[in-house]
């Protein structure tokens, strides 16, 4: 069987498409762009902390576990069955990290949270793949169960625990954190408060000192997901399991086997990604602590159109948004609104040469309501900027949702021979 | 013959059987906790089935019954509407401050509660029509467009009820509420259960008239018809002439309408205003929704389950049993009756063919060689 598919690589699927995605000179000029643009952004406003590493440091712990979920999300929906109790098994990787984080050490609390979360995707298969239950049903029960199971488990295990209780753990080693050695010369470049110069400090300090392990997992999980996806035999037959079930049956794929393979791994990642939150993010398990985070995971996933390297972006983008309002910074987020009306306005005109008026006109227009917006107004509500990974979710989907692509099968029922 | 009877059984097999199964992996939980699961299960039922208790869950249940409808409304079309506990909340927070507004003081008050039921209904729909618009205009899933409306709706009454806005501070609380609703639009309680000291939430009446009324359009109405056939085979649905788009706009209006009303008895009956702690029942009601399989009565009876453990599990502290085995049982329940239901549905499909297949081969199996004359 593995030989069935081993040359198919080379045959017609070789050639991505290109046409839309942007090259690598492209890419690196947008990220560029956007840089000085914000770096711009910030010498007017004077928001110190949009570029400041501890904004850059929060912003990669908040998209860490949005994009592990990501990455569990895309695991499974590869291998077509749509996961949405990734929240659940984000659930039992936040409490199995802490539980055994606490008895054993912070590492058994990773291979816990693994477990824990692998357990879950278990049992979405287990519905999804063997019983044929609809997916979204099956992850909306996994998520009930995920947290009433916790809520006993707590009350059995951290009930009468110094700092334990029905709802939080006692609290948690946490993981080694690592550094750049020689980045802190960075930090007086960054407080000199220089155009782009110390822009650019402020973010390689962020990303480069005080990391967490964890989080250096995390990111290296992403090339890997690609790498085992798209350049092995067995990230094809997931795929193809996911593209078009019945020709790869017919190819000799097990299929249901490859989805078993998808959605354990993907519980897997969510299950990591509750233990960051459990065990790095805070060092303490609480009740509810994954808010929602495996649904914007998974909007992460599908603004990044089921590829890593775009999820990893939309994970990012969240995790941005989402730590300046954790800091406290309304001044900040304030300061963005005049970022995104750089963006809108580029885009408009980017749209305008080339020769869409409409689409054009619609971005500058918006660009305009949010300056004006930004000019009239001191700060931004906090429960707004709460929102705004889930606005934005919207607005994407709304937008891009055209040239997005899902896998061919992806959240249909697969029965052998039928 | 007994054939109706065979078709039935598995059915009926189903829901009792994964009832069975959720006590059983519940009573695992319990023994390994060292508690005995049938005194549990008794004290249970004891405490479950006192006046009080019988009141109590009967309100609870009104809420979870008319959440269950709004998603079964989705369901029936193939539409998850996971946005209920956004819809709600919002509806809520916009009727209790309207109601309660001077200008429509000069309302009589039954009147007032109908408008104030309108409005829930209306917000409601609208938030639910959000998302509904986005799957039309841009094939945005309503999976993912209803759980983000859901935090940006949270986002919204949280921002709305505070002190600048919508909300007043109780004195010598710390608790920020919309301003209570004039006295002359409280709903009235129904003394339903004898014995009981308190009585039952009038809103429970309209909780039956919706059930009433989601049997009826959805059995017995074209456009009930046009639903159900839509969210059965859209294709074969558009080929005889059902607009798919128009189905799926309404559908969605529909369940968010009914959403709406979910916050209602509470602020009629109970609270007479919109606090904080309104919301949560959403992700519920997806699975009472999916306990009652979509049916008027199905769900009631979901309803009424689902409120009885919540209810029945206040006793179990008492016996120093963690009463969190409670929210086990009713996840492993959903959990054991969708599969349950997938199985029953796979038995009782392969029946039917065996059964097609016996008619069609019986009669006499070397015709097809005499046909070819």
């Amino acid at each position: 069987m593995s030989t069935v598919l081993a040359s198919a690589p080379a045959a017609p699927v070789a050639p991505p498409p290109r046409d839309r995605r942007f090259s690598l000179p492209i890419l690196l000029l947008v990220i560029a762009g956007g840089l000085v643009a914000l770096a711009a952004v910030r010498a007017i406003t004077g928001a110190n902390d949009l570029t400041s590493h501890g904004a850059v440091r929060a912003a990669l712990q908040s998209a860490v576990p949005i994009g592990l979920a990501g990455l569990g999300g895309l695991w499974a929906e590869r291998a077509g069955v749509v996961n949405i109790g990734l929240e659940g098994q984000m659930i039992f990787g936040t409490w199995f990290g802490a539980w055994a984080g606490f008895h054993w050490g912070p590492w058994a609390g990773v291979l816990a949270a693994v477990a824990g979360g692998a357990l879950g995707g278990l049992l979405h298969a287990l519905a999804t793949v063997t019983f044929g239950v609809d997916h979204i049903i099956s992850g909306v029960a996994i998520t009930i169960l995920a947290g009433g199971a916790t809520r006993y488990l707590s009350q059995l295990a951290f009930q009468g625990l110094p700092g334990g209780g029905v709802t939080q753990s006692p609290p948690v080693p946490e993981l080694p954190r690592l550094s750049v050695p020689g980045a802190s010369v960075l930090d007086r470049v960054e407080r000199a408060h220089w155009f782009l110069a110390s822009d650019l400090a402020g973010i390689l300090r962020g990303a480069l000192t005080d990391v967490s392990t964890l989080t250096i997992v995390a990111a290296l999980l992403v090339p890997l997901t690609f790498w085992v996806l798209w350049r092995t035999a067995f990230g094809l037959r997931l795929r193809s399991v996911g593209e078009n079930p019945h020709a790869a049956e017919s190819l000799g794929v097990n299929v249901y086997r490859y989805k078993y393979y998808g959605v354990v791994i993907s519980g897997a990642l969510a299950g990591l990604g509750g233990a960051f939150l459990s065990m790095v993010a805070s060092s303490i398990y609480r009740e509810s602590q994954t808010g929602g985070r495996g649904y914007i995971g998974l909007a992460a996933m599908i603004f990044g159109n089921w590829r890593p390297g775009g999820l990893a972006s939309g994970a990012l983008l969240f995790g941005y948004t989402d730590a300046l309002q954790l800091r406290g910074g309304s001044q900040s987020v304030h300061a963005l609104l005049l970022f995104l009306a750089f963006v809108l306005a580029a885009v408009g005109l980017w749209q305008v040469l080339r020769g869409r008026r409409t689409v054009g006109a619609v971005a500058i227009g918006a660009a305009v309501l949010v300056g004006l917006w930004y000019a009239t107004t001191d700060a931004i509500p906090a429960e707004f900027v709460q929102a705004a990974p889930h606005i934005t979710t919207l607005v994407v989907l709304a937008l891009a949702s055209q040239r997005l692509r899902m896998p061919a099968a992806d959240g249909q029922r697969y029965r052998r021979g039928g | 013959m007994s054939a109706p009877w065979v078709r039935l059984l598995p059915r009926l097999l189903a829901p009792v059987g994964a009832l069975l199964i959720a006590a059983a992996i519940s009573s695992i939980a319990l023994l390994i906790s060292n508690q005995d699961p049938a005194t549990a299960f008794s004290s249970m039922i004891e405490y479950g089935t006192r006046p009080e208790s019988l009141v109590s869950i009967l309100n609870r249940s009104i809420d979870l019954y008319i959440g269950g409808v709004a998603v079964a409304i989705g369901f029936r079309m193939n539409l998850f509407n996971i946005g209920v506990d956004g819809q709600y909340r919002l509806a809520s927070l916009a009727a209790a401050s309207l109601g309660a507004a001077p200008f429509l003081q000069w309302l009589p008050g039954v009147l007032r509660i109908l408008v104030i039921v309108l409005i829930a209904m209306v917000v409601g729909a609208f938030w639910a029509g959000v998302a509904a618009l986005l799957k039309v205009t841009r094939g945005v899933s309503e999976v993912i467009s209803t759980i983000m409306l859901n935090f940006i709706g949270g986002q919204l009454v949280a921002y709305l009820l505070t002190t600048n806005h919508l909300g007043v501070q109780a004195k010598g609380s710390n608790d920020v509420a919309t301003p209570l609703l004039p006295k002359d639009s409280w709903i009235s309680g129904i003394p339903l259960i004898p014995d009981a000291r308190s009585e039952v939430n009038g809103f429970i009446v309209v909780a039956v008239g919706v059930g009433v009324a989601y049997w009826f359009v959805l059995g017995r109405t074209r456009f009930g018809f046009d639903l159900r056939a839509s969210g059965q085979n859209a294709t074969s649905a558009v080929a005889s002439g059902v607009n798919a788009r128009r189905m799926v706009l309404y559908a969605m209006l529909l369940s968010g309408a009914v959403a709406g009303l979910v916050g209602m008895s509470q602020l009629l009956g109970e609270r007479h205003a919109h606090t904080t702690s309104v919301g949560g029942l959403g992700f519920t009601a997806i699975g009472i929704a999916l306990l009652g399989r979509n049916s008027p009565v199905g769900i009631a009876l979901a309803a009424l389950l689902w409120a009885f453990l919540d209810r029945s599990a206040l006793i179990l502290d008492l016996n120093e049993i963690p009463k969190e085995i409670v929210t086990i049982m009713q996840g492993t329940t959903v959990l054991a009756v969708v599969v349950a239901y997938e199985l029953a549905e796979r038995i009782s499909r392969r029946g039917q063919q065996r059964r097609a297949g016996a008619t069609v081969s019986e009669p006499d199996p070397r015709q097809p060689s005499e046909v070819p004359a």
